[in-house]
C-alpha cells in the first residue's frame, strides 16, 4: 500500500494540473483560442494520427534529431578523445573550438539558411553544431579526470596504448560523457524545434507553425506535448543505457 | 571445478612440468650501480650501489620523502635513473604493488587480476590464472564481485593476487600495507610471507614501519638523504615472534641511527608534540 502511495506521488501534481485544466476549459473558464481542453488535444492527435500526418512529422523530425547526434556527437567524442589523450592535437584545436563555442548555435540560422536553404542540410548542420560542444566538453574533462594511479598502474602492468585505452581511460571517462550525452539530448530537440519552427516543411516543428496559420490551436498544444515526450524519452534511453554501462559505479548500483 | 581438476589428471606429465617451471622461476637478482636520481634540481638518490640476491627479502626503511619509493619505482623501471645502471627483472617478471589497491573499479575482482596476467593467453586460460590466483589470498569466492564492496584489505589482497598471477620474479611493494588497520596489517604480513615462502621471489618492500620491515625481510637498509645509510643482516628464523629481543635490539640499532647524529632530540621532541 505504502509502495503503491510512493509510485504514484510523482504522478499527482500533473495528472492534478490536466484535470484542473480539462474543469476550467469545459466551464468556458478558458477561451479555445487561447487553451483547447485536454480532450481536444486528445482528438486532434486521433485526427492527425489516423491521417498519417502525425507519424510522417514524428519520423522525419526523430530522424533528422538522431542524424545530427551522430554527426556532431560523433566528431565531439572523436576530438574529446584526440585531445584529451594528445597534447599535440589539443594544442591545434582546442583554442578554435573554445572559439567557435563562444557563438550561439542558433545565431547560425540566417547563415545557415544562405548556406544550405531550408534543405535537410541545414537542419542536421544546426543539430550537429549543437550536440558537438556538449559532447566534446565532456569528453576531454573525462578523459583528462581519469585517475593517473590507474594509468600508471596499467603502463606497469604491461598494458598497450590500445588496451590502456580500452580497460582505463573510456571506461573511466564514461561518466562524464553520459553527462555530455544527456546534456547534448536536450540541445538536440531545442535546435530541432527552433530551426523546423523556422524554416521546414515538414516536422512537427513545420506541423506547429503551419497549424499556427490556420489558428489550429489543439494542434499547436499537441506538437508541444509530442516534443516534451520525445525529450523524456530520449533523457530515460541515456539513463538505461547509463545505468547498463555504469553499473560497477556505486552511484547507479540498482536498489 | 571439478571437470578442470580431472583434464589436468588426465594429463599429469604436462600438467606436472608446467607446474614445476612456473615454479621454477624462482627469484631475479637486482644490481644497482652509482644509481643517482633527481627530479629538475632536486636530487633525491646519489652514489647508490645495492645487489640483492635472487630471492632475498629487502626491506627499505626511511623517513618520509628520504627517497625509498623513488629507489622501488627506479628498480622496477617505472622512474628512469638519472645516472647509473640498473638490472633488474622486466616486463611480467617484475611486479609492483602500491599503497593504493589501484583497482579497477569497472572490472570485475576476476578482471582486475587478469590484468596482471601476461599476453599471449585465451581468455579462458587467463581467467583460470586469475582465479587460481584469487584462491592463493583467500578471495576466490569474490570473483565476480565489483571491487567497490571489498574491504581495504580485502583490495590490496586482490592487488596482490594481480601481482602474483604472472608469477613475477621480482615483487615491489611501495607500502602496500601502509593504510590498513593494525590487524588487517598484520593478516597481510603472514600473507606476503608465505606466498614469498612458496614462490621464492626476491621481494624489495619499502615501509616506513621498521617493526614491518623486521618481521619481513631478510635484509634491511635504512634511506638517508638519498644514500644507504644503513644495511644490516637479519638473520632471525621464520615466522619471527613479535616483540622477541633480537627484533627489539635491531629495531633499536636501526632507530638510533634514524635519530642519532644530533638530530635526535628534535625528532624526539616533534614526536611528543
Amino acid at each position: 500500500m505504502r509502495l503503491e502511495l510512493k509510485s504514484v506521488l510523482p504522478f499527482l501534481i500533473p495528472a492534478g494540473l490536466i484535470v484542473l485544466w480539462q474543469v476550467l476549459a469545459s466551464a468556458g473558464e478558458i477561451s479555445q483560442s487561447v487553451l483547447p481542453a485536454p480532450t481536444q488535444v486528445v482528438a486532434a492527435g486521433w485526427r492527425l494520427a489516423l491521417s498519417g500526418e502525425l507519424w510522417a512529422n514524428i519520423w522525419i523530425s526523430t530522424w533528422r534529431a538522431l542524424t545530427g547526434l551522430a554527426i556532431g556527437g560523433g566528431i565531439g567524442f572523436a576530438l574529446g578523445l584526440a585531445n584529451g589523450a594528445s597534447k599535440l592535437s589539443e594544442r591545434l584545436t582546442d583554442p578554435s573550438l573554445q572559439m567557435i563555442r563562444t557563438i550561439p548555435h542558433l545565431a547560425m540560422i540566417p547563415l545557415v539558411i544562405l548556406w544550405f536553404g531550408i534543405d535537410e542540410t541545414a537542419k542536421i548542420f544546426l543539430v550537429a553544431l549543437g550536440v558537438f560542444f556538449p559532447i566534446y566538453l565532456n569528453t576531454l574533462h573525462g578523459v583528462r579526470t581519469v585517475d593517473d594511479q590507474l594509468v600508471e598502474m596499467g603502463r606497469a602492468y604491461g598494458m598497450s596504448p590500445a588496451t590502456l585505452f580500452a580497460k582505463v581511460v573510456l571506461p573511466g571517462a564514461l561518466p562524464s560523457i553520459f553527462v555530455g550525452l544527456r546534456y547534448a539530448l536536450g540541445i538536440m530537440w531545442l535546435t530541432l524545434i527552433v530551426a523546423e519552427t523556422i524554416s521546414a516543411s515538414s516536422g512537427l516543428g513545420y506541423m506547429a507553425m503551419n497549424a499556427r496559420e490556420f489558428m489550429l490551436v489543439d494542434v499547436v498544444v499537441l506538437a508541444i506535448l509530442i516534443y516534451a515526450a520525445l525529450g523524456k524519452l530520449a533523457d530515460s534511453g541515456a539513463k538505461l543505457l547509463e545505468r547498463a554501462t555504469l553499473s560497477w559505479h556505486p552511484a547507479y548500483v540498482s536498489r | 571445478m571439478t571437470d578442470h581438476a580431472l583434464s589436468g589428471f588426465a594429463f599429469s606429465p604436462s600438467a606436472a612440468s608446467a607446474v614445476r617451471t612456473v615454479h621454477a622461476r624462482g627469484g631475479a637478482p637486482v644490481a644497482l650501480r652509482g644509481l643517482a636520481k633527481s627530479f629538475g634540481a632536486k636530487p633525491v638518490l646519489s652514489g647508490i650501489d645495492l645487489e640483492i640476491p635472487a630471492g632475498q627479502f629487502l626491506a627499505v626503511v626511511g623517513r618520509s620523502g628520504c627517497g625509498k619509493s623513488t629507489l622501488l619505482r627506479t628498480i622496477v623501471g617505472l622512474e628512469s635513473p638519472s645516472a647509473g645502471v640498473v638490472a633488474a627483472a622486466r616486463g611480467d617478471e617484475a611486479r609492483i604493488m602500491f599503497q593504493e589497491p589501484r583497482l579497477l573499479p569497472w572490472a570485475r575482482i576476476v578482471d582486475n587480476v587478469r590484468v596482471g596476467v601476461p599476453g599471449g593467453k585465451t581468455k579462458a586460460d587467463a581467467r583460470e590464472a586469475a582465479r587460481a590466483a584469487l584462491a592463493e589470498v583467500g578471495l576466490a569466492d569474490r570473483a565476480g564481485e565489483w571491487p567497490s564492496v571489498l574491504s581495504g584489505g580485502q583490495k590490496q589482497r586482490v592487488a596482490l593476487a594481480r601481482a602474483l598471477v604472472s608469477r613475477p620474479r621480482l615483487l615491489a611493494l611501495d607500502e602496500p600495507l601502509g593504510a590498513l588497520d593494525a590487524l588487517t596489517r598484520i593478516e597481510m604480513q603472514a600473507l606476503l610471507e608465505r606466498v614469498w615462502r612458496e614462490q621464492g621471489f626476491t621481494a624489495v618492500l619499502v615501509t616506513h614501519d621498521v617493526s614491518e620491515a623486521l618481521a619481513l625481510a631478510d635484509r634491511v637498509i635504512l634511506i638517508e638523504n638519498g644514500a644507504i645509510a644503513l644495511d644490516i643482516a637479519v638473520d632471525l628464523p621464520r615466522p619471527r615472534r613479535r616483540g622477541s629481543p633480537e627484533i627489539a635490539r635491531l629495531e633499536g640499532a636501526i632507530l638510533d641511527q634514524l635519530f642519532g647524529n644530533g638530530a635526535s632530540e628534535d625528532a624526539l621532541k616533534e614526536s611528543v608534540a
